[in-house]
């Protein structure tokens, strides 16, 4: 397989294992990644999985870019030789719409369906997790209709409450915290997906098959009471 | 300990981050200005790791429940001691009830509280920083109220008796020269995305002037100015982010990505801050402007290494004449 190296700042270098997002290059991502967890090198600072990219943090006073991708290299060439885990599978419950959801009447509308129509497609999907990342245990998760695929928002929302479930493109996730940002939000799921008091602090992680389940407010809230009980 | 009279605008601890947990999405956090928060630690007697506080804009009334030794760096928002003046860049001992306030913000807009010991907070994913968003880390998860009681790690009576006499000596020229303009050059490697936007833009982002707008906090600065659009329209595959990456959302303003940044972004990135022009960036108020520079990431990195020397050769100084007195 043919990776390319690029930097993205004078201590990170990025390697892409692919153009698009396929079997393929995020199947070399998760290699590439439970390799650098293995052999942690001693310039390596941390690194942050991607759909198509590994970006790796080194510490600039003791090794070169040029050389950071000469080692990565020789980590790559033997990707063959590494396994990739079995995948988890987790069901996701989200009551959707009304103030949880604000953007599905414009989800519907952008793709000429009811607002029934989007939800009966988003949860019958079989989705699995691409990667962790821009906010903390928050999904990318793929497999997901594109008969209810939206664009992002031209300015992101300065604020959106946590567990939403969004969609960007062709792409569907939910924000485990408060935070801003571009998604289109049709739903919200009582399940915390950030759990900072354990030693893997994401509930999800790349590779993990989902399924959502639609529920009413009142199973929401019920939840949401139980789940919040168990916690404190 | 600190018992902490008044908030100001937003103080809260932090040290150089949460380290090797962006891969779960836990944004790395950690001060703003991490030059000045290292020269503070230095200062104070502590590893530049420990906890600092960071101090925005308008500062807050701390009253010292014993003797302390502490220091000052970053931006200069008018720190005084029991009324008076107090210097920056250097070392102090303040008695037991001295009183620690702030007043108008003079140059740049975050200052840094060392103090000798440092402060006794639970590291949470191995780091003191705040994260206020998730509210975990720091003091409680947030930034200080009006009433909080601070508690430091205790020093002993000879270890504060050297940091204190040493501080008599402390030379002109461990302060370091005014690093915070108001209208910095901040050097910026093209970013990854770099090539996608038209030539205008290309040009346009290392020639104009761009102004901080009002909408800008920890996570990042938005900046006004010439819009920026790609060659063409796309959806991008989102990839990391750094300290300083410089991002173009569809509505043609940079964000820079600061302290409290996402681990990871899908907006096109059109250039990289070198990390030594970091401060220039943090300590700007919203309604300044900058303008940026066109840095290789080779030169950048030779930049960096080059300041970690200089700090090595700080570090080393002020152990030296810490040994003269102990």
């Amino acid at each position: 397989m043919e990776f390319t190296f690029s930097p993205l700042s004078e201590q990170a270098l990025v390697i892409e294992t692919g153009t698009i997002i396929n079997k393929e290059s995020e199947q070399a991502v998760r290699k590439l990644s439970s390799l650098l967890e293995k052999q942690k090198p001693d310039w390596l600072v941390e690194f942050i999985p991607a759909f198509t990219t590994v970006t790796v943090f080194y510490d600039p006073c003791q090794i070169r870019q040029a050389e950071v991708e000469q080692e990565l290299r020789l980590l790559a060439a033997h990707l063959d030789d590494v396994e990739a885990p079995t995948p988890r599978q987790i069901e996701i419950p989200v009551c959707y719409g009304g103030d949880f959801g604000p953007d599905l009447s414009f989800v519907a509308e952008h793709n000429g369906l009811t607002e029934e129509e989007v939800i009966e497609i988003h949860t019958s999907g079989i989705y699995s997790v691409h990667m962790i990342g821009f906010a903390p245990g928050f999904p990318f998760i793929g497999g997901m209709s594109e008969k209810i695929a939206a664009p992002r928002r031209k300015s992101p929302r300065l604020r959106i409450p946590e567990r939403t479930v969004g969609i960007a493109g062709m792409q569907t996730g939910v924000y485990p915290i408060e935070t801003p940002g571009g998604w289109q939000l049709i739903g919200r799921t009582p399940l915390r997906l950030f759990v900072p008091e354990q030693d893997i602090p994401s509930l999800l992680r790349a590779g993990d098959e989902i399924r959502f389940t639609q529920i009413d407010e009142a199973e929401y809230r019920e939840q949401e009471a139980k789940r919040d009980a168990e916690h404190s | 300990m600190l018992n902490i009279r008044k908030s100001g605008l937003q103080t809260a601890v932090q040290d150089l981050g949460r380290t090797g947990f962006q891969r779960y999405g836990v944004i790395a956090s950690g001060v703003m200005d991490p030059f000045a928060h290292r020269i503070a630690n230095l200062l104070a007697g502590n590893a530049e790791t420990s906890p600092t506080l960071e101090i925005a804009l308008s500062g807050p009334v701390i009253e010292f429940e014993a003797d302390h030794f502490i220091a000052i760096c970053g931006g200069d928002l008018s720190p005084s001691l029991d009324g008076e003046p107090l210097a920056m860049w250097r070392g102090h001992f303040v008695r037991k009830g001295s009183i620690l306030s702030f007043g108008e913000p003079k140059r740049g807009a975050r200052s840094y509280l060392a103090v000798a010991g440092s402060f006794d907070v639970p590291p949470v994913m191995n780091s003191h920083s705040t994260y206020l968003r998730a509210g975990i880390g720091g003091f409680q998860g947030r930034a200080l109220k009006n009433g909080d009681s601070l508690k430091t790690l205790p020093i002993s009576p000879a270890r504060l008796n050297a940091l204190k006499n040493q501080n008599a000596q402390t030379p002109d020229w461990l302060i370091p020269p005014a690093r915070y303009h108001e209208q910095p050059i901040v050097r910026m490697m093209p970013g990854r995305q770099y090539a996608l936007f038209n030539e205008a833009s290309r040009l346009r982002i290392f020639e104009e002037t761009f102004t901080v707008s009002a909408n800008s906090d920890r996570m990042g600065y938005r900046l006004e100015g010439p819009e920026l659009a790609l060659e063409k329209q796309e959806e991008l595959i989102s990839e990391a982010v750094a300290f300083g990456s410089v991002q173009v959302p569809a509505d043609g303003n940079p964000i820079v990505l600061l302290a409290d940044r996402q681990t990871t972004g899908g907006y096109p990135k059109i250039g990289q801050v070198a990390s030594v022009d970091l401060p220039l960036i943090s300590q700007l108020k919203p309604g300044e402007s900058l303008k940026f520079r066109h840095i290789s990431a080779d030169d950048a990195q030779q930049l960096y290494i080059e300041q970690e020397q200089q700090i090595r050769q700080l570090k080393i100084a002020i152990q030296m004449k810490r040994e003269e007195w102990t």
